[in-house]
C-alpha cells in the first residue's frame, strides 16, 4: 500500500500548491493535478467506474474554471485582521483534527470493511439484476431512486447554469435602468 | 493512518474556504473538500487484496470490495460537477456587475 501513501501525499502536496500560489490559472492547474492522482488513487483501491467517472469529470471541471479565470487575474491582497482571523482559523483545524482522529478510532480497520448491507448484492445481484458489474446494478436497481434523485439535482444545476450565462433579456432590463438614470 | 492523510486533504480545504478572500480559491477549496470525502468513502469500502466488484464466469465470487460506496459516489462525483459549474457561473455573474473576485470588496460595494 505504500503507492496509496506516495499518492495521497502528492495530493496533499498539489493542494497545498493550489491554495497558496498566487495566480489563479495555476491553482486551478494545481487542482486538476490533485484530482487526476485522486483518479489513479481510485484505480489502486480497486473502482474502476469511479476511477473513470473522475477522469472525466475532471477535465470538465477544468475546462469550466479556465474558463472562469481566463484574463482575470487580480493582486491577491491579505490585509484586514490578518492575525486574530488566523488565529481562529488554526484553534479550529486544530480542535477538528483532535477530536476527528479520536473518532477515527472507532472505524473498522483500514482493509477490512464490515459489508452487512453489500454482501446481499454480491450474493444476489446477478440473480436479480443480471448485470455483470455490481456497481452498476447497485446503482440501476438496487438503489435506483438515489439515482432519480441525483438526474434531478444535476438538472436543476444545469438550468440554474444556463439562467446565470444567458445573455437574452438582461441587456435590455440594464439599458432601461439606464435610461431612467439619466 | 491513511485515514488521517485524508482527513488532512479535508483540513486544507476547510483552511481555504475559511481564509481566502478570492472567490475562485474559495471554489478550489470546495473542490478539494469534495475530493477528500469521495476518497474518504472509497477508502471505507476497501478491502485487503480484494477484487473489484465485477463478476466473471470462470472464478467464483470470494473478496470483492464493497461496492455499496463505490456506487454512492459514482453519483457525488457527477453532482459535484454541476454545483462546481453552478459555482463558477455565479462567480463569473458577480466579476461582471463588480469587476472583482475580492469578497471584501464585493461586500462594500453592495449594490
Amino acid at each position: 500500500m505504500i503507492e496509496l501513501y506516495i499518492l495521497l501525499i502528492f495530493m496533499i502536496i498539489g493542494a497545498i500548491v493550489a491554495i497558496e500560489v498566487k495566480d489563479l490559472l495555476s491553482s486551478v492547474v494545481a487542482v486538476g493535478a490533485v484530482g487526476l492522482g485522486l483518479s489513479i488513487a481510485f484505480l489502486i483501491l480497486k473502482a474502476p467506474d469511479v476511477a473513470i467517472t473522475q477522469l472525466v469529470v475532471e477535465i470538465l471541471c477544468l475546462i469550466i474554471l479556465i474558463r472562469a479565470t481566463l484574463k482575470k487575474d487580480l493582486p491577491f491582497s491579505t490585509s484586514g485582521r490578518w492575525f486574530f482571523n488566523s488565529l481562529i482559523t488554526a484553534g479550529f483545524l486544530t480542535i477538528f483534527l483532535f477530536m476527528a482522529a479520536e473518532a477515527l478510532q472507532q472505524l473498522p480497520k483500514f482493509g477490512q470493511p464490515i459489508m452487512r448491507v453489500a454482501s446481499t448484492y454480491l450474493q444476489q445481484g446477478l440473480s436479480e439484476t443480471g448485470a455483470a458489474n455490481l456497481v452498476s446494478s447497485v446503482i440501476l436497481d438496487f438503489r435506483a431512486y438515489d439515482t432519480l434523485g441525483e438526474a434531478t439535482v444535476l438538472f436543476t444545476a444545469v438550468i440554474g447554469v444556463l439562467t446565470l450565462v444567458r445573455r437574452i433579456g438582461r441587456k435590455k432590463i440594464g439599458e432601461k435602468v439606464k435610461a431612467e438614470d439619466e | 493512518m491513511i485515514y488521517l492523510l485524508c482527513l488532512v486533504l479535508f483540513s486544507l480545504g476547510v483552511y481555504c474556504v475559511l481564509r481566502k478572500r478570492n472567490i475562485i480559491k474559495i471554489i478550489v477549496g470546495i473542490i478539494i473538500i469534495e475530493y477528500a470525502v469521495n476518497l474518504f468513502f472509497i477508502l471505507v469500502a476497501y478491502r485487503e487484496k480484494g477484487r473489484a466488484p465485477i463478476l466473471s464466469s470462470q472464478t467464483p465470487i470470494l473478496n470483492m470490495v464493497d461496492p455499496l460506496p463505490q456506487a454512492l459516489v459514482l453519483t457525488a462525483i457527477v453532482i459535484g460537477l454541476a454545483t462546481t459549474a453552478l459555482l463558477a457561473a455565479i462567480a463569473m455573474r458577480i466579476y461582471e456587475k463588480y469587476g472583482t473576485f475580492d469578497i471584501t470588496k464585493i461586500r462594500e460595494l453592495r449594490g
